[in-house]
């Protein structure tokens, strides 16, 4: 600016200023620690309160992980083997690791059945969680409940095989009829489902065989659902109750938006006793009560009494989100449905859900991290999921009587994992449907 | 306008309204109206903000219900029946001052929805049909994006495309250009000029006084839910009578 | 939909019923209803006749029946004698009880960390980030057998106490830490309420807390004064000094009056005598739901300062308000509105998490009614539906009050 002459008024710049680094007291990692640590008195002394904090933790936690026997038999000779230092017998996860994954009474040799349940969920889930991946990967995550039941309960493959076949029936059916009437098709869709199922039965699988081949008696050793334990219960739980109350909650959170009253106040009066009730106390129904709702001598259950109650239970939550983005869908989108002449299933179906399901995910992915977490109570009920294998059968049993530090820490690690996993997907999804402006 | 004489009004009546009123709650949004649109007119109605012009619109699609009086659209009877609805919104088109694109469906899907699950029209045919009309509004290549990656101007386009598409005999434009930056504007009322020619029967609430002096033959001037003037453009902006429509006029002409 | 008031033309016909908008949401209503009632009908039979089948029934004399159990943790009189109904209202009361003591902690952690948290500060920010983190991803009930294991494992036993030598001291000479609990020191009046027993000590502290209602409204008028004057005059007086001893004085003042004193808990034969005994369970089940949902609060809080936009600071910055002005009269009262019907939500679940208590032998309303009682009787039925009649109570009350206050907030626009 040095050419201007305090007496010109006009100006014309015909060179650019070249960029210059700034003055070196305004960047650097010395800059940093002064900003960022050592700003102000008060400041400096929370520094140091957090270094001193760390430092306690630290002191205390690292010589436990780092000195741990992760090689023994039982605590005594865990205990032998620390010799009075400090140390975590981490030995009991690697000698129970069976145990804590899979429960105590699921045959050992069949691991290998959830093992691959499991491996499969992630293929599965990945068109759900990701929509770049292709469409067509949805067949396969429209299969995996048939595929999971049937690694993990085993049986004749004829079960999985005759509800897939209903399914795909009433699918089949809906999609003939839904142009003509959303209710017709539903409930033709249903019909043809509840006959293939009705059908089935009345077959059996050995009926089945015979006439048409031994495939279908063919099975996977069966295992009765009381076997099953471990951290493999809170996952089965979880994914079942999650995917479950999905589409449940999606029909309370219209409900509760319904313009006629009966339905809508049936809605609200089921969402608000749930959400009013500890998990707990419902888990108490599944336990104790709910076997006296079915007819006499239908012996449901208990897991499938257990999934029953948590998946009401998440319902209610899910329907809660829904309907906040339901709510925040402008109302000239049901207006510009309306006036192309959809009706209300059609414009629920075509317009509305996907747009307000979109907006939920992240509250949708919280209360299925909350679920996940939740699981865990089942232990109350005298189930053996992960919590209530180390309470149970390890910490009673002689070997490993007292090792309780390194047990719960496993449980809080695999469950961290699993739910940190999942909330850092739902920050990165909000933070990509915040920028997607489709 | 010598253009306006090329353009045909029949004797056949498209929308016929009698004598009708609507509340909200107690208040009188419409008062006594009375309307008669042949087909082939185009009318602009306009009027101050809270006149109830639009509401007038929304009503003969039934999107807000009327409580007394009758609408009657091509013969058929906006009653409480649904298949007279049903059978009245297809024959409508409606324009939207947000224009209320579906973000979520690509430009295509936005066109071929109703078509494809109202008028079950296979979807090869409806994207055919799509296409025509994406390139009589002027943007075919921006068929596979979505709303949010358009302009303003692009958007209400689509909106006018995604109506055309219904093949409706009576198009509603509810102020399509009030939501719109000033050098879009133009783009979106050259096509509704366009469509005019073609002879569409149209109804549009709008303060786009240029576009009613070169398009309309019938302009409404509506105020406190009642119709105060109707004139032909000529008469109404040189000679309006009213003194209600003469101080509307020369506040938004005055400028 | 469009409901006209003009008479329709031609005859009623049964398709109105679905395609008149007149009918048809009716109709559709009735349907549901008649579909709602065959379910219930269904079921109830059910229920009915799975009772037959057992030779049960339902009936609630069993309430008036003696219990039979004994509680340790109580707040009222309770004996293995007396009836089962007492029992459930002990344990209401102790959930109660923790209920609110985690609230109030809960509150304290979630504030500390959540502001904690939008600190300049990178370590503290980091390390807070990390609490939030590790506490909300890990199922609360892990927190409740993780804290619990600290209180009865790490902890020594009484006998520790016990010798010259001792392994383990009391912190401060007055309190004890031990596996069964912690012994605190417990207050007593000695003057004026001295030699009279428990009921005549409550009613000193009931005293003192009219002391402390008095104090609170001494200093709204002090600073309802300075206001006044303030707007008088443009200068506000300073306050805070005469704040202060509006709150200390007059409780000093009345605690040496009624000679305020503590009897510090003692080792008595296997056992510690006096004080107060806060029992290990309560101790694991209230710190373990502060914590835990302390990481919730946290959250809310910090999303709720960061809701007031920053244009709302740089407005009251370029109005020339101070910093610490624009706290407390710009960014404070809004984030307010964000933050307290979560923090609300927050504690309704805190009191429903406190049944997970049953886990630790915290004898709460779900471990007495839901648990104990529940085994002994075999009424199934009755118990559970007693139990969640009560949690229903407290969280509709709680949804009432957030209802009150959101209308009460609302913010004023056209």
């Amino acid at each position: 600016m040095s050419d201007v002459s305090a007496n010109a008024v006009g100006f014309v710049r015909t060179e650019t200023v070249p960029q210059s680094a700034p003055p070196s007291n305004a960047a650097g990692p010395a800059k940093w620690v002064k900003d960022n640590l050592f700003a102000g008195v008060g400041n400096s002394i929370l520094t140091i309160l957090a270094f001193i904090a760390i430092y306690l933790i630290l002191a205390k936690i690292m010589p436990w992980i780092l000195n741990g026997v992760w090689d023994a038999p039982t605590l005594s000779a865990c205990r032998e083997v620390l010799d009075g230092a400090t140390g975590g017998c981490f030995a009991v996860i690697s000698e129970r690791w069976n145990q804590l994954l899979f429960g105590f009474k699921y045959p050992s040799d069949l691991y290998w059945r959830p093992a691959l349940a499991f491996a499969m969920l992630f293929l599965a889930a990945a068109p759900v969680l990701f929509f770049d991946l292709p469409r067509k990967l949805l067949v396969f995550t429209g299969l995996y409940p048939f595929i999971a039941f049937w690694l993990i309960w085993g049986g004749p493959v004829y079960y999985p095989i005759m509800a897939l076949v209903g399914f795909v029936v009433a699918f089949k059916v809906f999609e003939r009829l839904e142009k003509q009437n959303f209710a017709l098709a539903l409930g033709a869709g249903v019909l043809g489902a509840a006959i293939v199922w009705y059908l089935g039965t009345m077959i059996g699988p050995d009926d089945a065989a015979r006439k048409a081949g031994s495939l279908f008696a063919a099975g996977l050793e069966p295992v009765p659902s009381r076997d099953l334990g471990g951290f493999m219960l809170n996952m089965m739980l979880g994914v079942t109750c999650v995917s479950l109350s999905l589409p449940l909650g999606i029909a309370l959170a219209l409900g509760r938006q319904s313009s006629m009253p009966f339905i809508k106040y049936i809605c609200v009066i089921f969402i608000e006793f749930i959400r009013g009730v500890p998990l707990i106390t419902l888990l108490f129904v599944a336990s104790v009560m709910l076997s006296y709702f079915f007819p006499p001598g239908t012996g449901v259950d208990l897991f499938i009494r257990v999934v029953i109650m948590i998946t009401l239970f998440s319902a209610a939550y899910i329907a809660e989100v829904i309907r906040g983005g339901l709510a925040a869908l402008p109302k000239g989108q049901y207006e510009a449905a309306d006036s192309l002449g959809l009706n209300y299933a059609q414009a629920t179906r075509l317009i509305i859900l996907p747009q307000a399901l979109k907006i939920s995910i992240p509250g949708i992915v919280n209360i299925a991290v909350g679920l996940f977490k939740d699981t865990t109570l089942v232990s109350v009920i005298s189930m053996f999921d992960i919590v209530g294998m180390i309470r149970g059968p390890i910490l009673a049993s002689t070997d490993w009587n007292g090792v309780y530090w390194e047990l719960f820490s496993f449980a809080a690690v695999l469950f961290f994992v699993v739910c940190y996993g999942i909330s850092q997907y739902s920050q990165w999804l909000e933070r990509r449907l915040a920028t997607d402006h489709r | 306008m010598a253009e306006q004489a090329k353009m045909q009004v029949s004797d056949e009546v498209a929308i016929s309204i009698q004598n009708m009123n609507k509340w909200y709650g107690t208040f009188h949004v419409l008062r006594d109206i009375d309307l008669t649109v042949q087909r082939g007119e185009r009318i602009v109605i306009c009027g101050p903000s809270g006149s109830g012009k639009s509401t007038l619109i929304r009503c003969i699609n039934a999107l807000e219900e009327h409580q007394k009086g009758s609408i009657e659209v091509d013969g058929t009877l906006l009653s409480s029946d649904l298949k007279n609805i049903d059978k009245i919104r297809s024959e409508v088109g409606m324009c939207f001052q947000h224009f209320n694109l579906f973000p979520h469906l690509s430009i295509l899907e936005n066109l071929t929805l109703a078509p494809i699950w109202v008028r079950k029209t296979p979807k090869k045919e409806a994207e055919e049909l799509a296409m025509h009309y994406l390139e009589k509004v002027k943007i075919p290549d921006q068929a596979n994006k979505y709303p949010g990656q358009l302009s303003g101007g692009q958007q209400q386009r689509v909106a006018i495309a995604r109506s055309l598409c219904m093949q409706p005999r009576i198009m509603l434009f509810d102020e399509p250009t009030s939501a719109l930056d000033p050098e879009m504007i133009k783009e979106v009322l050259d096509t509704m000029i366009e469509l005019a020619e073609e002879g569409m029967t149209m109804l549009c609430d709008t303060h786009e006084m240029g576009f009613a002096r070169q398009v309309a033959n019938r302009v409404i001037f509506m105020d406190e839910g009642q119709i105060v003037e109707q004139n032909e453009p000529e008469e109404f902006f040189n000679n309006p009578q009213s003194p209600r429509t003469q101080l509307f006029l020369s506040q938004i002409l005055g400028h | 939909m469009t409901i006209m008031t003009d008479p329709p033309k031609g005859a009623f016909r049964l398709s109105m019923l679905l395609n008149d908008t007149r009918y048809r949401s009716l109709t559709l209503q009735v349907i549901a209803a008649i579909v709602l009632a065959l379910a219930i009908f269904y079921l109830a039979n059910n229920v009915v006749s799975n009772l037959t089948r057992l030779g049960l029934n339902i009936n609630f004399a069993f309430l008036g029946a003696p219990a039979g159990y004994d509680i340790n943790q109580r707040l009222i009189e309770y004996t293995s004698q007396s009836t089962n109904l007492r029992a459930a209202f002990v344990g209401i009361l102790n959930t109660l009880l923790v209920a609110f003591l985690a609230c109030i902690m809960a509150t304290i952690f979630g504030v500390l960390a959540g502001v904690l948290r939008l600190s300049n500060n990178w370590l503290v920010s980091k390390l807070m980030a990390f609490y939030v983190e590790i506490f909300r991803n890990i199922p609360v009930l892990i927190w409740i057998l993780i804290i619990f294991g600290i209180m009865t494992v790490v902890l020594p036993g009484p006998r520790a106490f016990r010798g010259e030598d001792a392994e383990a001291s009391m912190f401060l000479g007055i309190s004890a830490f031990t596996n069964r609990g912690v012994y605190l020191p417990g207050p007593e009046f000695s003057r004026i309420f001295g030699e009279t027993g428990i009921l005549s000590a409550g009613i000193g502290w009931l005293v003192a807390l009219a002391v402390l209602v008095g104090s609170f409204f001494g200093a709204r008028t002090v600073n309802k004064r300075a206001t006044r004057i303030q707007e008088a005059t443009g200068v506000r007086p300073a306050t805070m000094l005469t704040n202060l001893a509006i709150w200390f004085l007059p409780i000093i003042a009345f605690f040496i009056i009624t000679g305020l004193s503590f009897e510090i808990p003692e080792l008595k034969g296997f056992n510690f005598k006096g004080g107060i005994k806060v029992g290990a369970p309560l101790i694991a089940i209230w710190f373990a739901l502060s914590i835990y949902t302390g990481a919730f609060i946290a959250e809310n809080v910090r999303a709720g300062i960061q809701a007031v936009s920053k244009g709302q600071t740089e407005a009251a910055g370029a109005l020339g308000i101070r910093p610490g002005r624009i706290m407390s009269l710009i960014v404070l009262p809004q984030a307010m509105r964000v933050i307290i019907p979560p923090l609300i939500s927050q504690y309704l679940n805190i009191t429903k998490n406190s049944s997970l208590a049953i886990l630790v032998g915290y004898a709460d309303v779900t471990a007495t009614l839901g648990g104990i009682t529940l085994n002994q009787t075999g009424r199934a039925i009755e118990c559970i539906v007693l139990l969640m009649l009560f949690y229903l109570i407290i969280s509709l009350s709680i949804s009432a009050v957030v209802n009150v206050y959101n209308n009460t907030i609302k913010l004023k626009e056209r």
